[in-house]
């Protein structure tokens, strides 16, 4: 997607960090060492799109750039290099669909029909309803449980078409499923049970 | 100091170096895009890649340190299978448009593609498609090309000191903009046309106009400011296209201006191109030489000797200035001078020198700034000055208004009292100085084109002695000229001698009715209206400020159209070559004044270039001596009368209009209004 695409057509006149962020900017910044307050531009990006809808606004990139004393450009550097940074409004749930080869092996196509068919979206679109927009994004480091779709910050593994349309209905009633493989699978255990150390399994 | 084996040749290099400049030390040459002598590593366009004994795949030699022992080998199979397959992918999105490219026949891709391209390719999919980017009237992109070497971003962040180019997204969405397409408010900013290994960046006014091939090449020497930037001038017929920067270590390295390079389209704009008389009606007449020199000629004899006064302008060069001189030590006339801003200097000559020379800016440990904007008034050099506090961090204090060098300075006064305080060591930067080694001062004419401008320079003088700025070997006082002619004048001495005026005197002169002739040689940077009553001559190329009030307009040659010699601030001495001819019926300048003299019956003394060069050297030998700076002898000049209250300024409020040249050219007033529109914008904000 060209880089115009990616940001925001529409922006806000300003933008400011509410006072619990600027507090916990202040906090982030001390860890580093001074002069190198640039390296906590990932993290107040981080808050900048937490606190604004999950998408951050060109003002809060001069922002930060004044705050860390960057260039603006090389804040959008950072903001345009990472796929989890978006710069235009994002529907309430963000869906990030890892198509990369483990997942797609395992099935990521059906994943991506089911969210086609329901929402006539494909990456980088939102649904007509406003609540759901879809990204392809690359690797989520989770293949051993894959398909991934990564639904704002929780992970749901496991996915075919049919779980992956039964979790969105969850999430269309605001009731999401729990977080983790909706096969029900604890952590990354073998997908037909233990094989070994069978006796050990950790108490519940 | 590493030894290495480059395929089969033994070489030892510095410590530091990398693989690359090992094989460059073995004569091997080594294809790159993104390495650049001048800039930090990327290593990102994998072009250079080597075999290394040990190494169990080619490395990327440009990034990779010299180590001793390495065998180095570029010639093998699976080194040029690896170029070659570079090469591949970085074509892969290259659209095929050489021939409506203007990189065409100077394009590294276009080169090093018949050295590691395939006849055909094998890529099937569609080339990516980018949206052109704008960076303001003088760069022109096509961002399809770019092959994300990262050149300019890296220019515009460590040389120019502008970090507004860069590169957002990634991997094949990756793509070079400014910061919301800003222009690149940068002075260098068209260094990145030059640095652009493919066509993705080019030059905007010079586009679709030329081929390279196409071209005839001259080599010669920048007279927008008074750094001597060297260049290449690239002229069609008799008309210049384009100009390009040309290697010298101890002057430009091998950046120049925004200025020195596009405001040559002035050059096609209200130039004088035949003699004018100005009639009874009050109206420029065009006329025929022989008229033009009885007018001149009738009015000369008739004038008292010193009253006949000249003023030379801040581009001629050295051979018109010697010729006027000779002619008006002929007229007896003692009223000539090659300052017209006034400043106090002449005389001693490390009192008028960039005597640390621009190399020596290197090695300074601490910088203090005296009435000049370097980063305007001479924007390579400010580049130089960057790149030492870049790697020393030295402190740099400026005496003057407030203003934005690309590097950390502080503003520590802008009058009489900052100076003083400095000088008995009351000001915090006297601390600074102290500690330096090599202290260095630069004094601008900010500070010395103005009435008190010769206590300003004794002030300075004294601060110098009192801090070590001259001490054995270093002499870090400097005074940086705005006028690429002044060193030469003053040299030549083109300054008022007994009984003789100089401009102020000229001026006060002029309104009392006392003044019988002025001969304005190219001077247009003076208060021209004040010699309205005066019979003004003007020489020179451009209707400019002195052209409206001449009476006689003798048209001459501009700085492309001569061959010429010009010292830069520094004292270099450096030979101009012309490129290509006046237009009409102007002349080369020292050839006017011959005539006149031959009209005249006056012998000057030489009837040719080199005849004129000779009767030159003899008066200042070290014109003789191409690329040499004569060091200047330390001794005591400026003077220790009061300096006014009146706060410190710079020469020059802007960058892009400051002589007939520039303020002909269309590029530079786009610039101009690009630079205000941006300002205008940020202010709103």
């Amino acid at each position: 997607m060209s880089i115009d695409a990616r940001i925001a057509d529409n922006q806000p006149d300003s933008f400011a960090f509410t006072r619990e962020n600027e507090a916990e900017i202040k906090r982030i910044v001390a860890k580093y060492p001074k002069g190198r307050q640039a390296s906590a531009v990932m993290p107040l990006l981080d808050l900048a799109q937490r606190q604004h809808d999950n998408w951050i606004p060109m003002k809060a990139i001069e922002l930060i750039a004044k705050k860390l004393d960057m260039a603006e450009i090389r804040v959008l550097e950072v903001a345009t290099f990472y796929t989890m940074f978006n710069l235009k409004p994002v529907g309430k749930y963000f869906l990030q669909a890892c198509t990369t080869t483990p997942c797609w092996l395992r099935g990521s196509d059906n994943m991506m029909r089911c969210i086609k068919d329901r929402y006539g979206i494909s990456s980088g679109e939102t649904s007509e309803c406003g609540r759901f927009t879809l990204l392809e994004v690359e690797c989520l480091g989770a293949c051993v449980n894959a398909p991934i779709l990564q639904v704002n910050d929780d992970f749901y593994e496991d996915l075919d078409y049919a779980s992956t349309g039964a979790l969105l209905d969850s999430l269309e009633a605001d009731e999401p499923l729990p977080v983790g493989s909706v096969t029900g699978r604890s952590g990354s255990e073998s997908a037909s049970g233990a094989t070994s150390l069978a006796a050990l399994k950790p108490a519940e | 100091m590493p030894k290495l084996t480059v395929n089969g040749i033994e070489v030892e290099v510095e410590d530091g170096s990398t693989v690359l400049h090992a094989c460059e030390e073995a004569g091997v040459e080594v294809p790159r895009f993104c390495y650049h002598d001048r800039l930090s590593i990327a290593g990102n366009c994998r072009m250079c890649l080597v075999d290394m004994e040990r190494a169990p795949k080619p490395v990327a030699s440009c990034a990779m340190p010299a180590g001793e022992g390495m065998v180095i080998r570029t010639d093998t199979d699976r080194v040029k299978k690896a170029r070659e397959g570079v090469m591949e992918f970085l074509l892969i999105n290259h659209p095929l448009d050489c021939p409506i490219c203007d990189q065409g026949g100077e394009c590294d891709l276009q080169d090093q593609a018949m050295g590691y391209g395939f006849d055909s390719s094998r890529y099937e999919e569609n080339k990516r498609a980018v949206e052109d980017k704008h960076m303001g009237p003088l760069i022109s992109t096509t961002m399809t090309r770019c092959i994300h070497c990262t050149r300019c971003v890296r220019f515009a962040t460590e040389v120019a000191g502008v970090p507004e180019l860069g590169a957002i997204g990634r991997g094949e969405n990756m793509e070079i903009t400014t910061y919301l397409e800003k222009t690149l408010a940068s002075e260098l900013s068209a260094n990145v046309i030059d640095l652009c290994p493919v066509g993705a960046l080019t030059s905007k006014p010079y586009a679709f106009t030329a081929r390279p091939w196409e071209l005839n090449k001259t080599e010669s020497v920048d007279v927008m400011d008074a750094v001597g930037s060297n260049i290449r001038v690239d002229a069609r017929g008799s008309q210049v296209m384009r100009v390009l920067p040309r290697l010298n270590e101890d002057v430009n390295e091998e950046w120049i201006s925004d200025k020195t390079r596009y405001a040559i389209d002035g050059l096609r704009r209200q130039r004088l191109d035949r003699p004018f008389i100005r009639g009874r009606d009050g109206k420029l007449a065009p006329a025929s030489w022989d008229e033009a020199f009885a007018t001149i000629a009738a009015k000369l004899k008739k004038a008292k000797p010193n009253a006949v006064a000249a003023i030379t302008g801040d581009q001629c060069d050295a051979e018109s200035m010697f010729a006027l001189k000779t002619l008006f030590d002929k007229l007896g006339s003692a009223s000539i001078d090659c300052r017209q801003d006034g400043a106090k200097i002449g005389g001693v000559r490390a009192g008028y020198l960039f005597n640390s020379t621009i190399a020596g800016i290197d090695e300074a440990d601490a910088l203090l700034i005296i009435g000049s904007n370097p980063r305007i008034e001479a924007a390579v050099l400010n580049a130089r000055i960057r790149r030492n506090w870049l790697a020393t961090r030295m402190p740099v204090g400026i005496v003057g208004p407030e203003m934005d060098l690309t590097y950390d300075a502080e503003q520590l006064g802008d009058d009489a009292a900052t100076l003083a305080a400095i000088l008995d060591g009351k000001s915090k930067f006297a601390a600074k100085l102290k500690r330096a080694k090599k202290p260095m001062i630069i004094i601008g004419m900010g500070a010395l084109a103005r009435a008190d401008g010769a206590a300003m320079l004794g002030q300075a003088r004294e601060i110098a002695e009192a801090y070590g700025v001259v001490n054995g070997d270093w002499n870090g006082f400097n005074v940086l000229h705005t006028a690429a002619a002044r060193v030469a004048g003053l040299d030549l001495g083109l300054t008022p001698g007994r009984g003789g005026l100089d401009v102020a005197a000229m001026y006060k002169a002029a309104d009392a009715g006392k003044l019988d002739l002025v001969w304005l040689q190219a001077a247009d940077e003076i208060d021209a209206a004040r010699f309205e009553k005066t019979f003004t001559v003007y020489q020179g190329h451009h209707g400019d400020a002195g052209a409206h009030v001449a009476d006689v307009i003798l048209p001459g040659a501009a700085y492309t159209e001569k061959d010429g010699i010009y010292l830069n601030t520094e004292g270099r001495v450096q030979y101009a070559a012309r490129a290509a001819f006046p237009p009409g019926e102007a002349r080369e300048d020292w050839t006017i004044i011959r005539a006149l003299a031959g009209h005249m019956g006056i012998n000057l003394g030489f009837d040719s270039l080199a005849e004129l060069r000779e009767e030159m050297f003899e008066l200042a030998p070290h014109f003789a001596e191409q690329d040499e700076v004569k060091a200047a002898r330390w001794a005591k000049f400026g003077s220790k009368t009061k300096i006014a209250s009146a706060p410190v300024a710079t020469a020059h409020e802007t960058f892009y209009m400051t002589c007939p040249v520039s303020r002909a050219s269309e590029t530079m007033g786009q610039c101009l209004m690009a630079l205000q529109a941006d300002a205008a914008r940020d202010a709103a904000e």
